[in-house]
């Protein structure tokens, strides 16, 4: 199957490749898919709390060129935007970006699958954060 | 100076011999006749040029040259040694005997049997991709007419214990068919020593053209009937219908020629190379594993899987080299490699599987490209693997509740 030129080019060039630590509570990650399925996308935004805008974002992906290549865009599309922004990443601009053929539009599908798991999970974080910090402030209220 | 990319798909097809193609040149242009044509000269050198062909073939595999029918390639000679035995002896029983992994040209022309009315017992395979023969001896009824087992796969190169089955095939009075696409020319085959009643054969799998290949049906002890699937003029003893293929049939019978000369040399410089790819890629790249079978295998053919790489993303990187994957993405299903999959290799596994297909004009230089450029990408789209960073973390990936999509 001939791949196209942008696939290419982030398959080759990946941007982005990497890690932030999971545990830092202005990451958040997302994982989809499964290795028997042939594609696991593992994708993670920095926010900055303060903003809401997303800093940084780096993937790691098991798969094929076009997964490769579809979490590579993904992570250039994230940066510099604000989380309602990246809500609103659909797959389908992915698939006309890259030129994705009918058989690889899952691999887009997976792409924004994992911006909204990672996302999800930044959000979760914040309210868990919050949680604790109300949690704190009502023993620190109680003790005083 | 390498030609890229490097040619390593030769279970898929061979490059022709150029002595092959010299051979079957003047049977285009000059010597045209139709070898069914007995009025003059041109039909007679075209029918004599037949017969040399179908002794080259025969004397390949220990046969006699008036048991070789021509067909258009080896899915034309499984599926008229599959259908052709069964609706010729139906009135003797009903069952066929086959496995897992063969070619689809068996298991397709199985499934259509199976809605005309035949029972098929499809054995499992260990984990090697073999059958043993006691698995066969115990699924025979007193209706099975038919055992169909290939002799090397296609996709892991493991050889299968034909001379067994076909000892088992005669003491039980039934037909032997094996698919020889991978074996004949590569390993030794002979029909006689073998058992073999029919054997399925193709040219472009031994560096002949492509769309032609042969049957061959066993002429006595037993003399194997088979009910034609081409109806027409009655050649290839009432058969298969069809003009012959002269210039093909040339080249095949050439093929077979040069192959029956050099199989012995060819097949020691072919597992000299296959294992100087094999254990160098697999010394360099830890979590590499080998499918098949380790020593019983096709010489030139070395199916090995990547942990934590994915198959067609791996083929990407390493496109310098025209290879093939047991990867669902390759393929228009989901799926990953059935036969991978009957010898009980994982789903991940078998998507990150790569065959490497060995054959007469790959080089020592090619293969250790290859080696450099295989460990350099699998180390590169490890680094990029979700999966490899969860293994060195010591996650067990099994642990993790994927979804599945």
């Amino acid at each position: 199957m001939p791949y196209s030129d942008k696939v290419l080019e982030h398959y080759n060039h990946p941007r982005n490749v990497g890690s932030f630590s999971p545990s830092d509570l202005n990451v958040g990650t997302g994982l989809v898919g499964a290795p028997e399925c042939g594609d696991v996308l593992k994708l993670q935004i920095l926010v900055n709390p303060s903003t809401g805008m997303i800093e940084d974002a780096k993937f790691k992906t098991f798969g094929c060129g076009s997964a490769i290549a579809s979490s590579s865009l993904a992570t250039e599309w994230l940066k510099g935007k604000t989380i309602d922004e990246a809500m609103d990443i659909k797959n389908t601009a992915i698939v006309e970006e890259l030129a994705l053929p009918p058989v690889k539009v899952h691999c887009s599908v997976l792409a924004e699958d994992a911006i909204k798991a990672a996302i999800k999970n930044f959000q979760d974080k914040q309210v868990s954060k919050s949680a604790k910090q109300s949690e704190r402030a009502e023993l620190v209220g109680a003790a005083s | 100076m390498l030609k890229i990319p490097i040619y390593m798909d030769n279970n898929s097809t061979t490059r022709v011999d150029p002595r092959v193609v010299e051979a079957m040149l003047p049977y285009f242009t000059e010597h045209y006749g139709n070898a069914a044509s007995r009025s003059h000269p041109y039909g007679w050198e075209s029918e004599q040029a037949v017969e040399t062909a179908r002794e080259q073939i025969a004397s390949l595999i220990g046969a006699g040259a008036k048991e070789i029918i021509f067909t258009s390639g080896a899915t034309e000679s499984d599926n008229l040694a599959l259908k052709g035995v069964a609706q010729m002896y139906k009135k003797k029983g009903n069952h066929i005997i086959t496995q897992a992994t063969e070619h689809k040209a068996v298991l397709d022309a199985c499934k259509r049997l199976e809605k005309e009315g035949f029972q098929v017992t499809y054995l499992p395979v260990d984990a090697f991709g073999q059958v043993n023969v006691e698995q066969i001896r115990a699924a025979i009824t007193d209706k099975t007419i038919l055992v169909s087992i290939m002799s090397a796969n296609n996709e892991i190169g493991s050889l299968q214990p034909i001379k067994a089955i076909g000892k088992l095939c005669k003491e039980k009075g039934i037909l032997f068919h094996t698919d020889g696409v991978q074996s004949v020319g590569k390993v030794p085959i002979n029909v006689e020593e073998m058992g073999i009643d029919l054997l399925s054969l193709t040219a472009h799998k031994m560096y002949g053209p492509k769309g032609i290949g042969a049957l061959y049906v066993r002429k006595k002890d037993p003399r194997v009937r088979l009910d034609p699937q081409i109806d027409g003029g009655g050649h290839e003893r009432g058969m298969r219908s069809g003009t012959l293929a002269v210039p093909l049939i040339v080249g095949f019978g050439r093929a077979a020629e040069i192959a029956h000369q050099e199989m012995a040399e060819e097949a020691k410089r072919l597992y000299r190379l296959r294992e100087r790819l094999r254990k160098a890629i697999m010394e360099k790249l830890p979590e590499s594993y080998l499918n098949g079978h380790p020593d019983e295998r096709l010489p030139g053919n070395a199916n090995i899987s990547f942990a934590y790489v994915e198959g067609e993303g791996l083929m990407m990187g390493i496109k310098d080299v025209a290879v093939s994957s047991g990867s669902a993405c390759t393929s228009a299903s989901l799926e990953p490699s059935y036969v991978l999959r009957a010898l009980g290799v994982g789903d991940e596994l078998a998507h990150s599987s790569i065959r490497f297909g060995l054959g007469r004009f790959t080089t020592e230089e090619e293969v250790d490209y290859v080696i450099d450029l295989v460990v350099r990408e699998v180390n590169r789209l490890r680094e990029m693997s979700p999966l490899y960073e969860m293994a060195q973390q010591g996650i067990d990936l099994k642990s993790i509740a994927w979804a599945a999509h």
